[in-house]
């Protein structure tokens, strides 16, 4: 039984639609998250261009609604979780000298629940030229009754509910998966406080997403059953309570901040160390911090609702809750400071973009606290003021550390370099457009321009602040296009780079770009915090990572179509249930079922990678030992 | 990462023999933390629009404890087959674990019978989903959980038809361990709308 049985090993499209490895899951997340960025990114030019000047007519009304809903939805659910675990599956696994995931069948799983739930809402666009649909306009919180009200009409509220059902499902079992693998597949030596940031980010913001998630799921039950089978839960007239929604939704949506951010700060430590040769200053207190961010991101999701009026006590001590979060992010903060100070600092586009995190992170950090103080923010809510805040940490801090992550992972995803020109021109384009976009926004809010609403009049003092920010957000787009450019160029160059282009810290970079398929020919032994650079400077280091493992054959996880075949069940259920068709529901819950059972009755067993292959894929010889082993 | 052994067991603990083992075991119990969250929002929501009746019936005019009574016995007495199947499973005897399962599972559909008798029951009584707050909230509450242990009949089922052709390995004992620990699960969630639901329903 010790021997893999043979298995198809698929090549070219084939390869990638039945992958279980966590690298090309890993580019598959960040291909389709950036697919939606860019879909989310258009609905937000069009939003600006509406918002240009005064009494524009371009989109107004249920159509400028469902710019801003999809917009929101999008953007978090099917770009900034999907980058997340692109990011988390590319990386984690390497820096913690692993071969796989924990589950990479449910890895798969994981990433095409997202993608199928994700192109299930953004068909509502298509598919409302095609009969009587319409696109989901509750907004992105899709607060009851807007969102629960009994229409005759179907579509709508129903693609928004049941494409995050299915995307939700995939986000929780893909937390899962990265919580036992760090917690289980560490390589000997990567004890807890010997992990990467960026690792300890990825754990935490697995934890949030394990106890976030099953309350969106509740609350989108919920919803989906006033609006599909007439249940009364947000229905005030038969004794339901909107108020209901609001709180689940937040519940699961303020940690939800936290699973977005936390990855940010990871990228941002692993980049401002390596970038700076220096280790990164207070390692310990980071971890804390991550820790405590992530622990008080469950205590304050009623700072979202301290307008509902559920009393002085409750906003209170919500309020003191979320000013204490601060604390810990000022220590994030300083301790980027402190690594920078005194380092040797590259400024790459990498670092830029990180450099530039941290300011921009500070002032959406403040508008923040501003904004936990409740009798204040009940002159916020609602307002522009807070349209700056919420965009000021998601793309001031969320979208810059993708950046940078980007232009600093590239070289270990695809073996080439970005552009370094290109890439700072994209810097100061996106950094200079951010800033006028959002900047200006704070002042609008404070001036009244409440969120949401697709025009206001002249003379109000409001022409020239939207106009800077539609323009700030052209030269975001133009950002974006030079990103897209400097990616085709680098790709048809092709110019390869090695193993360890950045002279980097971390056990990723330790192996060949990009990563063979069993990344760690030899599971690596870990002796210290900065696994490799470790190796670099110890007394007895060479520069490589010392094996914890003869060399022997690799056991490998066998491709699968059942994961894009459960996820599609779903996705023909979703569309069963929008139309009130219930038996084609039915059908794709079957489907679903069906693969369900065949996973669990034929076992994987894997396949063998053998030795001749792995010494040949690294470039070595085939150790004596293993050849006559192979030869008796 | 190796390959199933029938013969051998680490620690004498089948289920956590292989990494693929104690993987599965640690991410079920992670699960589990999760489902309680899920959970925890359907009693939350329960028990705030547990007095909003509409016109409909209430709890006071619908709970008779023989029915519950009964529910309540067939589970939990499940909850106990299904650990005797692991202590069978930890001393290497397939057979007996089978037959424990077997009961579980046998208890579990009464259970579920019982259930759908008793909805049918509260239908004619007048309490339809769409009736009240209160209904829409007991229905999904108590469906809920009444799915997970169908869900959960299914799956062990298939476990036990499982068994007979593969016997108790290092891939099959953390599938019969982590069955065992969701059933548990779905019996727990049940004190808590004996609780909830029933008794607190009848103290009004």
């Amino acid at each position: 039984m010790a021997q893999g049985h043979a298995v198809k090993r698929y090549t070219g499209l084939l390869d990638w639609l039945t992958t279980v490895d966590h690298k090309k899951i890993g580019i598959l997340y960040l291909l389709a998250g950036g697919l939606f960025f860019l879909i989310g990114g258009f609905e937000a030019i069009l939003i600006r261009i509406q918002l240009m000047d005064p009494d524009n007519t371009y989109f107004v009304g249920a159509t400028f609604n469902a710019l801003t809903t999809m917009h929101g939805t999008t953007m978090i659910f099917f770009a900034a979780m999907p980058i997340i675990f692109g990011f988390m599956n590319a990386i984690v696994p390497l820096q913690i000298g692993a071969r796989d995931v924990a589950y990479p069948f449910v890895n798969a799983l994981g990433f095409w629940l997202f993608f199928f739930g994700g192109l299930l809402m953004n068909l509502s666009w298509i598919l409302n030229y095609f009969g009587a649909t319409g696109v989901p306009d509750a907004g992105w919180t899709g607060y009851a009754p807007l969102s629960s009200a009994h229409s005759e009409s179907i579509g709508g509220v129903d693609f928004y509910v049941l494409g995050l059902q299915v995307a939700g499902i995939g986000t929780l079992i893909g937390g899962i998966n990265f919580l036992v693998t760090i917690i289980n597949m560490r390589a000997p030596g990567m004890s807890y406080m010997r992990m990467p940031l960026f690792t300890w980010a990825s754990f935490i913001t697995s934890a949030l997403i394990l106890f976030a998630f099953p309350a969106i799921t509740v609350g989108l039950v919920l919803l989906m059953f006033d609006r599909l089978f007439d249940a009364n839960f947000f229905d005030v007239v038969d004794g339901g309570n909107p108020v209901i929604w609001e709180h689940i939704f937040w519940i699961f949506g303020h940690p939800e901040v936290y699973i977005l951010i936390l990855p940010g700060f990871g990228i941002i430590s692993e980049i401002v160390s390596v970038f700076s040769r220096k280790v990164l200053f207070g390692y310990s207190t980071m971890v804390f911090a991550t820790i405590l961010i992530g622990f008080l991101g469950f205590m304050v999701w009623v700072h979202h609702m301290f307008t509902v009026g559920l009393g002085f006590t409750a906003n209170a001590l919500f309020a003191i809750a979320t000013m204490l979060i601060a604390i810990p992010t000022g220590v994030k903060i300083f301790n980027w400071l402190f690594t920078m100070w005194g380092g040797q600092i590259s400024f790459t586009t990498a670092n830029l973009f990180a450099t530039g995190f941290i300011p921009t992170f500070v002032m959406g950090g403040v508008t923040g606290v501003l904004l936990a103080v409740p009798s204040a923010d009940f002159q916020f809510h609602d307002s522009y003021f807070v349209v700056a805040h919420f965009h000021y940490v998601i793309v001031g801090g969320l979208v810059l550390g993708f950046f940078a992550g980007l232009y600093y992972w590239w070289p270990k995803l695809f073996g080439t370099m970005l552009n370094e020109t290109l890439g700072k021109i994209q810097f100061w384009t996106f950094f200079i457009g951010f800033h006028l976009t959002f900047f200006v926004q704070h002042f609008l809010g404070l001036l009244g321009m409440p969120r949401r609403v697709f025009t206001y009049e002249k003379g109000v003092g409001m022409e020239l602040g939207n106009y800077i920010s539609t323009l700030g957000a052209f030269l975001m787009g133009i950002s974006t296009l030079i990103l897209i450019y400097n990616i085709v160029v680098t790709t048809i160059k092709n110019k390869r780079v090695g193993a360890d282009p950045w002279d980097g810290r971390t056990l990723e970079w330790a192996i060949s770009s990009p990563a063979p398929e069993y990344n760690f020919a030899q599971t690596p032994l870990v002796r210290g915090l900065d696994a490799l650079w470790h190796e670099k400077t110890a007394d007895d280091g060479d520069g490589k990572m010392k094996p914890a493992e003869p060399l022997g054959e690799i056991h490998m996880p066998s491709p699968s179509w059942l994961p894009i075949a459960m996820s599609f069940g779903l996705f023909v259920s979703g569309f069963g249930f929008m139309y009130r068709h219930y038996e084609i529901a039915i059908i794709g819950i079957v489907i679903t079922l069906v693969c369900m059972f065949l996973r669990s009755v034929y076992d994987d067993h894997g396949f063998h990678i053998s030795v001749e292959e792995v010494c040949e894929t690294e470039g070595i010889e085939v150790p004596k030992s293993k050849a006559e082993e192979a030869h008796s | 990462m190796s390959a199933p052994h029938s013969n051998e067991a680490v620690n004498g603990r089948l289920e956590t023999a292989t990494l693929e083992g104690r993987n599965k075991v640690l991410g079920f119990w992670l699960f589990l933390g999760g489902e309680t969250v899920l959970f925890g929002c359907l009693f939350a929501t329960f028990l705030a629009l547990r007095n909003q009746v509409n016109d409909g019936p209430g709890g006071m005019d619908l709970f008779e404890f023989n029915i519950v009574a009964w529910a309540t016995f067939l589970l939990l007495t499940s909850s106990m087959t299904s650990v005797m199947a692991i202590v069978e499973m930890h001393r290497g005897n397939v057979q007996m674990m089978r037959l424990w399962f077997i009961v579980t599972v046998l208890l579990g559909a009464g259970f579920l019978g019982l259930e759908i008798y008793e909805f049918i029951h509260y239908l004619n009584l007048g309490l339809g989903f769409t009736v009240s707050a209160f209904s829409s909230a007991f229905y999904t509450l108590v469906g809920f959980h009444g799915a997970h242990v169908a869900f959960g009949i299914l799956w062990i089922a298939l476990l036990v038809i499982q068994s007979y052709k593969k016997g108790l390995t290092t891939v099959t004992a953390p599938k019969f361990y982590v069955a065992a620990l969701y059933w548990h699960f779905v019996d727990l969630v049940w004190v808590f709308i004996f609780t909830i639901v029933y008794l607190m329903g009848r103290v009004g």
